[in-house]
């Protein structure tokens, strides 16, 4: 076989895209409802996952842990634990690091396990023949310790908080403004420390072979992850290569590479033996990352009209020592309404727990359903109906910068949801809807996010037979990334589906920003466009026609009166097409974000202080939709992760010593089926972004989350007359209330 | 530690050395039957449930050497990819899944649950506790073992009602 022709396409996305060339393209297959290419892999049980699949030869290893808050590890009985059966080694080495990287560090997380920052802390690996074996020996680790816990900072209230300059900004005069409205709210909400809980624990496969490192772990961002692993070890990023072909949920738990991959990687160089790394449950809940508590103070004040004059919002969360990620809860503060008065406050705390990072929308996931629910009692307030209320204050420009808006949706997602739900019939009353012991109410929230693109390339390859195959090292976490890659190439190429094979998951694939931050789709998708873009453009010369007037479609090429077939065009020539996406000026001079409006009914127990979502409903519009069924199902996972942080979650701390309380799924509520009732979806299907890149796609995976736990709360206060303002809104603080 | 597991209609002799083995570390280390998932290895998260002898348990929360005789019957028994069941292509046409992990479990619990549901077994929410009903309700109260993170309970409720509809 001849050497493929290679044909590239690079494209910065600094103006707006004036071809929209996927609504000219025929194949019909881009946003359909299609299948997941893998699915019959995943229903099966034959999709492989991080911790599966081991080479010959695999030994297993189990962290150990601190069992102080804050020290030095000063010894551990190390020769013991070697007696135990099956025990190869006991790893302390220099290079295992203290908390996971946080998404896009591209270097190692802060390393060397002998000062504890937190509890339960990894400090060595066992690593022994068998997984039994290894999890027994860790468990009869004894370390010795410098204690220094009682220096420890467990209790947000008692930490030192930094005010970092460039986090802090206003407009106007918001004190003033607040004296002067005719209504306003001043008040303070919480939200806790919440965990990812993915499916599939955090896991690594590692061996090393002439050199090289293979890693199969359970990572979203491939490309960063290979540097940071590699950097922890102190090897050249081109000496590891990170395997992620199906990852069992992410939520931005696995960014960044994590303690697991380190330790097995320095086991398997020790021991010249692949060795498998899974992190038990608990291990998951206490050395990976959680999503910061966070404190935050909304000022908001409107005039006798209900327009809005003044828009505060002051956050205070936290992290490790050093740790750079701080959870940007006003993130979309700054340009969801209007008000020419406005304050936003950022401040970060240390604290001696595993680290904060991120988790589905950092950001607007904690601070949308504080602002929203904060809106409701300003509403109330001002005696406007909350969809009425959030009509009037839609802003015609970023009203924090000027900016114009890349496209906003939100006034008709708001009005079809309303209709859509039948928010006409809601009490107008609170507290005045009962059923029996249950008492009836509605909620609403704008549901706001936004819009975000990294680097990304992909690869795409057209066989001589009329086949394609797409290449990037872009990761699936069930966010549909092998469909909309698969309809992406398939539409720009005029292939059927089913002609075309997409290869994700592998960091020696074109590097792409990987699923992190609702970018993945947009970036990685564009990639994959452009190389198809590429292809085109070769087939067009083969057709003697220009670009523009080239129709592909069921892998046929037309152009005029003329049509061949592309194997026959392709003569026996493998044609590759590799494109490159990267963000650039129209994401400075536009202000893009993904919009949504959700809608609640509940039913609270007069009794027990049960809370039933009885009814959710959203509307979306995140330009073009790529696949309606998986964009559908992650605004269901979004939502239903609103009902989890509404009701549910929350991580449980001793305050004493900072022992993770509720460290396992029996403890820590995650929501269930029960918990769930029918969800109705509308995606706004003609929604298109010029300025988001060449698809007019934006970012759907973490939108629809942020605002639901507002609805929902703005709900019970519909039903019972009473605001809870500390997340979640558990039976007790119901019962509190309604006596 | 001689063990005797019927896999899927096949049957296995096991030489355990070890006590401790779970059944799903049996499964999965020992068997390379990768299908059935450890989410949680604390029976609270029901990726890792089978069927053993007629009824659905979580794998993680049972030794290998309990199960000598039993018969087994895990994801890879219930349909392969050019062979899938009937839940199973309705897992993929509802998008009953997104990551994929939790849904072994979840397709194996709902097919044990399915045929508990036609020998009568009741639920806390059956109001007739001689004939239940497959409500929705009744889906979801008994697919409660079975946690989804990627959230896809409305999509599994409505490919399991599509499968006992179709198979009624």
């Amino acid at each position: 076989m001849s050497d493929p022709i290679t044909v590239s396409l690079f494209h910065r996305m600094n103006f707006r895209d004036e071809e929209n060339l996927l609504d000219r393209t025929v194949q019909g297959v881009i946003s359909t409802p299609m299948d997941r290419p893998e699915g019959p892999l995943k229903v099966s049980g034959t999709a492989t996952y991080a911790d599966e699949d081991h080479p010959p030869g695999t030994v297993y290893g189990w962290l150990v842990r601190a069992t102080i808050t804050k020290g030095w590890v000063v010894g551990l009985n190390s020769r013991a634990l070697r007696r135990m059966p099956g025990v190869l080694a006991v790893i302390r080495d220099e290079r295992m690091i203290r908390n996971p990287a946080q998404g896009g560090d591209a270097k190692s997380p802060y390393q060397g396990p002998a000062e504890v920052f937190y509890k339960g802390q990894p400090i060595a690996l066992v690593v022994a023949e068998t997984f039994e074996q290894a999890r027994d020996a860790a468990t009869a680790a004894q370390a010795e310790y410098l204690d220094r816990s009682h220096k420890a900072v467990i209790v947000p209230a008692e930490a030192e908080y930094e005010t970092p300059r460039g986090e802090q900004s206003s407009q106007g005069d918001l004190d003033r403004a607040m004296q002067e409205a005719a209504f306003s709210v001043d008040v303070e909400y919480t939200t806790p420390s919440m965990s990812h809980a993915s499916m599939e624990p955090h896991a690594a496969v590692a061996w090393w072979q002439d050199g090289r490192l293979t890693v199969r772990g359970s990572y979203q961002m491939l490309n960063t992850n290979a540097q940071e692993l590699a950097d922890a070890l102190g090897v050249s990023p081109k000496k590891v290569r990170i395997l992620s072909q199906y990852v069992g949920g992410g939520f931005g738990s696995k960014l960044g590479i994590s303690h697991e991959a380190v330790g097995a990687a320095i086991a398997a160089q020790k021991l010249g033996r692949p060795v498998a790394v899974a992190l038990h449950r608990r291990q998951v809940f206490e050395t990976t990352h959680r999503r910061s508590e966070s404190r935050q103070r909304v000022r908001l004040a409107c005039d006798a009209e209900g327009r809005m004059t003044a828009v505060g919002h002051e956050v205070w969360v936290s992290n490790l020592p050093g740790e750079s990620f701080s959870e940007p809860v006003t993130q979309s503060t700054p340009f969801t309404w209007a008000g020419e008065n406005r304050l936003i406050g950022h401040h970060i705390g240390r604290l001696n727990l595993n680290g904060a990072g991120s988790m589905r929308a950092p950001g607007e996931a904690i601070g949308v359903p504080v602002t929203e629910a904060a809106m409701d009692e300003l509403a109330e307030a001002a005696g406007i109906d909350p969809v009425e209320f959030r009509l009037r204050n839609i802003p015609e420009v970023d009203p924090s910068s000027g900016k114009p808006f890349s496209n906003n949706r939100l006034a008709e997602c708001i009005r079809r949801g309303a209709e859509k739900f039948g928010w006409a019939d809601r009490p107008k009353q609170p507290g005045s809807r009962r059923e029996g012991e249950w008492l009836i109410g509605m909620g609403m929230s704008a549901i706001i996010r936004v819009n975000m693109m990294g680097p990304s390339t992909a690869r795409v390859t057209l066989n001589p037979d009329g086949t394609a195959l797409v290449e990037t090292d872009m990761t699936d976490i069930g966010t549909g990334s092998y469909s909309i890659l698969t309809q992406i190439a398939a539409e720009m190429l005029g292939l059927p589906p089913e002609k075309v094979t997409t290869m994700l998951g592998d960091s020696d694939l074109p590097p792409s920003i990987g699923s992190g931050g609702s970018r993945g789709a947009a970036s990685s998708g564009t990639s994959v466009m452009l190389a198809a873009k590429a292809l085109r453009k070769k087939i067009a010369e083969r057709m003697d026609c220009d670009p523009d007037d080239l129709t592909l479609k069921d892998g046929t090429a037309i152009a005029g009166n003329r049509q061949r077939s592309l194997s026959d065009l392709l003569a026996g020539d493998t044609l590759e097409g590799t494109g490159t996406i990267k963000p650039g000026l129209a994401e400075m001079h536009h202000r893009q974000a993904s919009w949504g409006a959700e809608f609640c009914e509940v039913a609270v127990s007069s009794v027990t202080g049960e809370v039933h979502v009885r009814r959710l409903s959203g509307v979306f519009a995140a330009g073009r939709i790529l696949n309606a069924k998986t964009a559908r199902s992650q605004c269901l996972g979004g939502m239903i992760f609103g009902i989890g942080q509404a009701l549910h979650e929350k991580v449980e701390t001793d305050a004493r010593d900072g022992n993770f309380v509720n460290r396992d799924l029996a403890e820590y509520h995650v929501p269930a089926n029960l918990d769930v009732p029918h969800i109705d979806i509308e995606l706004l299907m003609d929604d298109r972004d010029a300025y988001a890149n060449p698809m007019r796609a934006k970012g759907i995976g973490e939108l629809a989350t942020c605002g639901t736990a507002a609805a929902i709360v703005s709900a019970i206060a519909n039903a019972t007359g009473h605001r809870f303002r500390h997340f979640p809104v558990t039976l007790d603080k119901v019962l509190e209330k309604l006596g | 530690m001689d063990v005797t597991l019927t896999v899927n209609g096949a049957q296995h002799d096991l030489r355990l050395d070890d006590p401790r083995v779970s059944l799903l570390d049996a499964l999965r280390q020992h068997l390379d039957l990768n299908g059935t998932k450890k989410g949680c290895d604390h029976g609270q998260c029901g990726a890792c449930t089978v069927i053993v002898n007629g009824r659905r348990i979580n794998s993680c929360l049972s030794l290998a050497v309990m199960h000598d005789g039993d018969e087994i019957t895990t994801i890879e028994g219930i349909g392969t990819p050019d062979d899938l069941a009937p839940m199973q292509r309705a897992f993929i046409r509802h998008d009953g899944f997104q990551c994929g992990y939790c849904t072994p479990g979840q397709i194996v619990s709902a097919t044990a649950m399915l045929e508990e549901l036609r020998q009568g077994w009741p639920s806390q929410l059956s109001d007739d506790l001689k004939n239940p009903e497959l409500t929705d309700e009744e889906i979801r109260e008994r697919m409660s073992g079975n946690i989804c993170r990627c959230s896809c309970y409305p999509n599994i409720v409505d490919a399991i009602r599509e499968t006992a509809e179709g198979a009624a």
